[in-house]
């Protein structure tokens, strides 16, 4: 029973990291119907702008408790949010708005073109940056690593290494700020799609963009403000991901959103709720399949078979999500 | 008002709209008559923004208006309650009518004319927090007429409000556009129902196939021949 609780927790915490990426998928999939598969690279890219916050603070290391969790972690987050935000919005600019009246192939070419952009983009700045004019090659802006091979995550005094126990259960501070900021997240977004305008306006353009467009709402703008909510989250998520992992890569995104595709597929795609639920239902199925199949197929090298299978299931049997749409009419 | 000029609109590579020109002075109803593939439609979705013109003109209140968003066009005065209603029907009737006012600011005026809406269709305010989609057809119209006039437009174009109504609800929704007339909202209506746009037009126009065929008064279109045979079902 005890070990039944420590994968619920385990579970739970992974979903929760899953849960924040997929709600980028879900908003974006909501208002455009694209799947927009450079945003993983989002979360990436808010795991980097992070990472890069902290090296031009000077790299603080050893900050107690209470200063490392009151400045040094926000800022960290901030500057993943602002990095995160900036690519997002400039990707819907310059890659997705041009091609917004074209067949629906289009644009998901070029989400995989973002991508691949993207991922190489950040192992070259960090690496021989080529935005450094200089005669010398290669270049390296100094006191940067290079993002080649992995990075080391910057430790936060008070979360990274800490555990707390209750009972049995250990769960690691990680895991807690995690599922601490799915929570402040879910509420803050409850609140900005039901009490705002621009919520309102978002949730309007997704039903019906062109009766949207009659009220008056600019859709072009709804359209960034929905990359913006998703950058901002997966950049959250990017953080925890460091926290949890102890290292980033420029390749982190790749597997991390494809697994948060899923969770918003499984949740069912252009609902926000969904995307929450059915990152958490991912996560406690993977950690649930790797304690509890027995044999080698319970390994844990098998959790992303049973992950895609659940996925498969799903689209088979309740195409539609968990959380498919309610419907609401009469003729 | 309201002015068009040789106004071509095209979906795809076919024109549905092959060169109209008319005028609506403030202060009128006009009605857009015409069978279904007229173009009265792409006429309407074409002033809003949301069909580009290959050619042709759009002005109003002395302003060029075609190629503005269509968000800048609401902004500018003219609001449209669209084809089938259009509402969105998982909101509430409140919901509905608050995104019916975003382009506004003032948050009092909104209140006030959101009560007079509620004056006007007593159910509506009765059921202010129940879902759209729950409504009757009529109810439903009311409810796509008091949102298009949430953004205190100058222009109100409604396009088709009697479809799927019965006669009663029909009458109920004309006396409704005959009020707003008396309010001071110019009005540029499609119907198909020529009979009950007619009646109210100060002037109609009658397409056919992309071309405006002829116009007059609306009482005299009523009595015209040729208007009587194709739209009145008189023989």
């Amino acid at each position: 029973m005890e070990l039944f609780f420590q994968q619920l927790i385990n579970g739970l915490s992974l979903g929760a990291l899953y849960a924040l990426i997929a709600v980028g998928y879900t908003v974006v999939y909501g208002i455009v119907q694209l799947i927009n598969f450079a945003h993983g690279e989002i979360f990436m890219i808010g795991a980097f702008g992070a990472f890069a916050t902290w090296t031009v603070m000077g790299r603080p290391a050893d900050w107690p408790a209470t200063t490392a969790l009151l400045v040094l972690l926000p800022l960290m987050m901030i500057g993943g949010m602002v990095a995160a935000i900036a690519v997002a919005v400039a990707t819907e600019r310059f890659a997705y708005r041009p091609l917004r009246g074209a067949p629906r192939l289009a644009p998901l070419i070029s989400a995989i073109g973002v991508s691949v952009f993207l991922q190489e983009l950040i192992r070259l700045f960090f690496g021989t940056n080529p935005f450094i004019p200089s005669s010398s090659w290669p270049v390296r802006i100094p006191g940067w690593p290079d993002a080649k091979s992995a990075v080391p995550f910057p430790s936060v005094t008070g979360i990274s290494g800490e555990i707390i126990s209750i009972g049995g259960v250990t769960i690691q501070m990680p895991a807690v700020f995690t599922l601490g900021a799915l929570a402040i997240c879910t509420v803050f977004l409850w609140y900005f799609v039901n009490r705002t305008k621009t919520g309102r306006a978002m949730v309007a353009t997704s039903q019906d963009p062109d009766t949207a467009r009659l009220m008056g709402i600019n859709v072009d703008r709804v359209i960034v403000s929905a990359f913006a909510v998703g950058a901002a989250l997966a950049a959250i998520a990017g953080v925890a991901h460091g926290l949890r992992y102890g290292n980033i890569d420029f390749r982190m995104g790749f597997l991390a959103g494809l697994k948060a595709f899923t969770a918003a597929v499984l949740g069912g795609i252009g609902n926000i709720n969904g995307a929450v639920v059915g990152g958490l239902v991912l996560g406690v199925a993977e950690a649930m399949a790797t304690t509890f199949i027995p044999g080698q197929f319970g390994s844990s090298a098998w959790k992303d078979v049973w992950a895609f299978v659940l996925l498969i299931m799903v689209l088979v049997f309740r195409p539609q999500g968990l959380l498919g749409a309610k419907v609401v009419d009469r003729a | 008002m309201l002015e068009i000029k040789q106004m071509v609109v095209a979906y795809g590579r076919v024109n549905a709209v092959k060169g109209i020109d008319f005028t609506v002075e403030k202060g009128q109803v006009v009605s857009l008559l015409g069978t279904n593939g007229a173009g009265k439609s792409t006429t309407l979705r074409a002033i809003s923004g949301l069909l580009k013109l290959v050619s042709g003109e759009i002005w109003f209140e002395g302003e060029r208006i075609d190629g503005l968003p269509a968000h800048k066009i609401v902004e500018r005065g003219i609001a449209q309650s669209p084809e089938g209603r259009r509402l969105f029907r998982q909101m509430s009737v409140e919901d509905n009518l608050k995104l019916g006012a975003y382009s506004r600011k003032d948050s009092s005026g909104i209140r006030s004319d959101m009560d007079r809406i509620y004056d006007l269709f007593p159910v509506l305010g009765e059921r202010r927090t129940e879902a759209a989609g729950l409504f009757s057809g009529g109810e439903q119209q009311m409810l796509a007429i008091g949102r298009a006039m949430m953004s205190q437009p100058k222009l109100l174009m409604l396009d088709e409000p009697s479809m799927g109504l019965s006669p009663i609800m029909t009458q109920t929704i004309m006396k409704t556009i005959r009020d707003l007339q008396s309010d001071g909202v110019t009005i540029l209506l499609v119907e198909q129902n020529a009979q009950a746009a007619l009646s109210l037009a100060d002037r109609g126009y009658v397409l056919e196939v992309g071309h405006i065929m002829f116009s007059d008064t609306g009482a005299a279109l009523l009595g015209d021949d040729r208007v009587k045979r194709a739209y009145l079902g008189a023989d």
